[in-house]
């Protein structure tokens, strides 16, 4: 019911607000004190409280750097755990002032719904997951034809298992649900055959799951879901610093600057690293964001740089072991590829 | 008293200021225009910030297409289909669970109102007990006691538990052979029109001759005849044009057949279980309500307890459970779209991804207030006219 209710207070909000032009993000975020971030309501490896209630994940991390390049402190952070369908609502709404929450970005979502997309912060594409000991013989998703599929509602996920099953002329049973926990549940108590989300999901959900062992993610991937933060269109300064922030956790890591060495780089002679880190003579790149000029040092001390982001949460420092794939950077033959700083 | 003095002297003072009836006049104006203001000021910023927002509006959105698929489709859908028709479908879902709910939700409440007058002690207490427990439990854990509790824990389709006439049951639903009408079945359709018409005027004509001349005439053993009889007739003359398909093992399901899903099974079980308990309350109170004088009075005419029931204490009740009865039938209409935890697809879950899919929040949310207030008051008009025929006849 919680998403009528936002659609509702949305709706009540956008009547209320007042019509007057309203104060840039950075502004209103400066003067709260804090930056309000939307986030998954628990998907292991993007944004997933731990044990002791803090967001952990690619997507947390995220909106901490924000914050450390506004505030210079990355606990100005609060989290808003969404779902699939309020996600949207929230941001329009001002509800949140930026949304991390693996979404994909999409042409629609760009234009239509009053979203600014400011990169892409993870490569994805969508997958299936199986249970091998119930379904043996089962290794690809061709022979799915028949199968009941667990799906969230309001995703890309549910569009592109639809084209997925007409394209191959398969038939399906979709089992739908509103919350990625109904949909774990129900999927973990048999009630569909397979699971489609994508794929990192699935190998973050599969740990959740009662035996994780059971269960193969197929080969197949059969969509293109690069999955980013997104800020309200129109606000083109805010939509500036978050795109920014990404690039620069980008550049660190080209550049070689990591949380443990950011300090010593401060002294670097290299002209690429002394703009990266504000320490260039006269150089006021980060002043020009609307930042302070060490932006990229407060950064990279709160998160480190993107690799290191991504090996924590996701890659060979997390329970998921993801590799890097596609997602490294472009000099290592992936696509992550941040514009210079200069 | 009061008012009347006030009437008497502002009309003697002549002072229009003090005339109730144009105070009254220039209140409900004020009113009115402030009621209309406030609405065209909410509409007015919505439109002004969407527009602002750069957040597209409008309901042009409906004629595109879904894209994604629905699991229960009483109407042909597949993603290609509009959004419009995604919210038919799903609006057709609530209105199917809505009716099957109501039907059985009257059926179980009537049984356990009358059974909590019965001078069996067991009866009277075991139906006390179910209206004391769905009474006092939230709706939203019925569903969830129904679809983890009961559906979730029946064995994986292959291993199916085998039920009488080719029925199967586990946990992805209930499977039963689905009877499949050949040629020349039609004529079976219209002998049993044929014997409905029949049977209304059977009955009509013997509620004539009993006034005229006393004589009664067994209409019920008739009509049992008549639409039962006629049908059957029609069947084996049409050459018995019935098949059935039963449910089959595939791969991953049972294909064939009719499948109810076990999201439908437990929001309707639910639903009806829940709202029976409050229809049992009505029903008690209105058989109470019925003055002991009248039972008594047509006894003392010579009638029997069961015309008695029938005749005298019955249509007095409906009087009384009627109107309640109308809130609990709405009630459960709009509790239906609790159907959302479990993934039925009604009208608030199709809505509610049509939304999301289109982002058209503002659309989304009308569209499914309208619906429900559409639903909710073709559910009054009917059980209006219902209660008008029930009412006391002045003659």
């Amino acid at each position: 019911m919680k998403h009528i209710a936002i659609g509702i207070l949305g709706a009540a909000a956008l009547g209320f607000m007042a019509s007057a032009a309203s104060a840039g993000t950075l502004d209103t975020v400066k003067q709260k004190g804090f930056i309000q971030c939307g986030v998954s309501t628990g998907l292991a490896g993007f944004s997933a409280p731990d044990d002791k209630g803090e967001w952990k994940g690619i997507d947390a991390d995220f909106c901490r750097a924000v914050a450390a390049a506004v505030f210079g402190d990355a606990s100005k952070v609060k989290f808003t755990p969404l779902s699939a369908k309020e996600r949207f609502t929230a941001l329009q709404s001002g509800e949140i002032d930026i949304l991390s929450r693996n979404t994909t970005w999409t042409s629609n979502r760009d234009s239509a719904l009053g979203l600014d997309f400011v990169g892409v912060t993870y490569y994805d594409g969508q997958g299936f997951m199986i249970n091998a000991k119930k379904l043996p013989g089962v290794n690809s998703a061709l022979q799915l034809s028949g199968a009941a599929v667990c799906v969230q509602s309001g995703t890309t996920t549910e569009l592109n298992l639809a084209d997925y099953f007409k394209k191959n002329k398969m038939e399906y049973n979709p089992v739908v649900f509103e919350k990625l926990e109904e949909v774990n549940a129900a999927y973990d108590a048999g009630r569909c055959d397979a699971y489609t989300t994508d794929q990192s999901g699935l190998y973050g959900i599969r740990l959740t799951l009662s035996s994780p062992a059971d269960h193969v993610v197929l080969p197949e991937i059969i969509s293109k879901e690069p999955l980013g933060p997104a800020v309200r269109q129109g606000d083109d300064q805010w939509a500036h610093i978050a795109r920014w922030t990404y690039f620069a956790l980008l550049n660190a890591e080209e550049a070689g600057i990591t949380q443990a060495n950011v300090d010593e780089m401060k002294t670097s002679t290299d002209p690429n690293i002394q703009r990266i880190l504000g320490t260039e003579p006269d150089g006021k790149y980060g002043a020009d964001l609307g930042l302070s000029n060490d932006w990229v040092v407060n950064i990279v001390k709160a998160v480190g740089n993107y690799g290191e982001m991504f090996e924590r949460n996701v890659g060979s420092g997390s329970p998921l072991k993801i590799a890097r794939g596609i997602n490294a950077l472009w000099t290592k033959g992936g696509l992550q590829y941040g514009p210079p700083i200069r | 008293m009061a008012s009347q003095e006030i009437l008497r002297e502002g009309s003697s003072r002549g002072s229009f200021i003090n005339d109730p009836r144009i105070r009254g006049l220039f209140f409900q104006t004020l009113v009115v225009i402030l009621l209309f203001g406030s609405i065209w000021w909410i509409v007015h910023n919505v439109i002004e910030n969407l527009q602002r927002l750069h957040i597209a509006s409008g309901f042009g959105f409906l004629k595109s297409r879904a894209g994604f698929d629905i699991s229960d489709t009483p109407i042909a859908y597949t993603s290609d289909s509009t959004y419009f028709r995604a919210l038919v479908v799903g609006l057709l879902n609530t209105i199917i669970v809505a009716v099957a709910g109501i039907v059985l939700a009257t059926i179980v409440g009537f049984t356990i109102g009358i059974g909590r007058l019965s001078n069996n002690w067991l009866i009277r207490k075991i139906c006390t007990v179910y209206v004391e427990i769905f009474r006092n439990i939230p709706p939203l854990l019925v569903i969830f006691f129904w679809y983890s509790g009961v559906l979730a824990v029946l064995p994986p389709p292959r291993e199916s538990i085998h039920l009488p006439l080719g029925s199967f049951l586990n946990q992805r639903g209930f499977y039963l052979p689905r009877a499949v009408w050949g040629d020349g079945s039609w004529l079976i359709g219209v002998a049993l029109l044929l014997a409905i018409a029949m049977t209304w005027f059977v009955a009509h004509r013997a509620r004539q001759r009993q006034r005229a001349t006393g004589q009664q005439f067994p209409v019920f053993w008739t009509s049992v005849a008549l639409i039962v009889g006629l049908p059957v007739l029609a069947f084996l003359l049409a050459g018995m044009p019935l098949t059935f398909d039963f449910p089959k093992q595939s791969t991953f399901n049972l294909t064939g057949g009719f499948w109810i899903k076990p999201e439908f099974l437990s929001l309707l079980l639910a639903l009806s279980f829940y709202t029976a308990a409050f229809i049992a309350e009505i029903v008690r109170a209105g058989i109470r309500g019925v003055s002991k004088g009248q039972s008594e009075a047509a006894a003392a005419l010579g009638l029997r307890s069961g015309p008695i029931l029938r005749l005298v204490v019955i249509p007095q009740a409906m009087r009384i459970v009627i109107p309640p009865l109308t809130s609990q039938y709405l009630n459960l209409t709009k509790n239906s779209s609790l159907a959302i935890a479990i993934g039925y697809p009604d009208l608030t879950a199709t809505a509610g991804t049509v939304l999301n899919q289109t982002g058209q929040a503002v659309e989304g949310v009308f569209i499914m207030m309208i619906a429900y207030l559409v639903l909710s008051l073709v559910t009054s008009f009917v059980m209006n006219i219902v209660n008008a025929r029930m009412a006391l006849v002045e003659r």
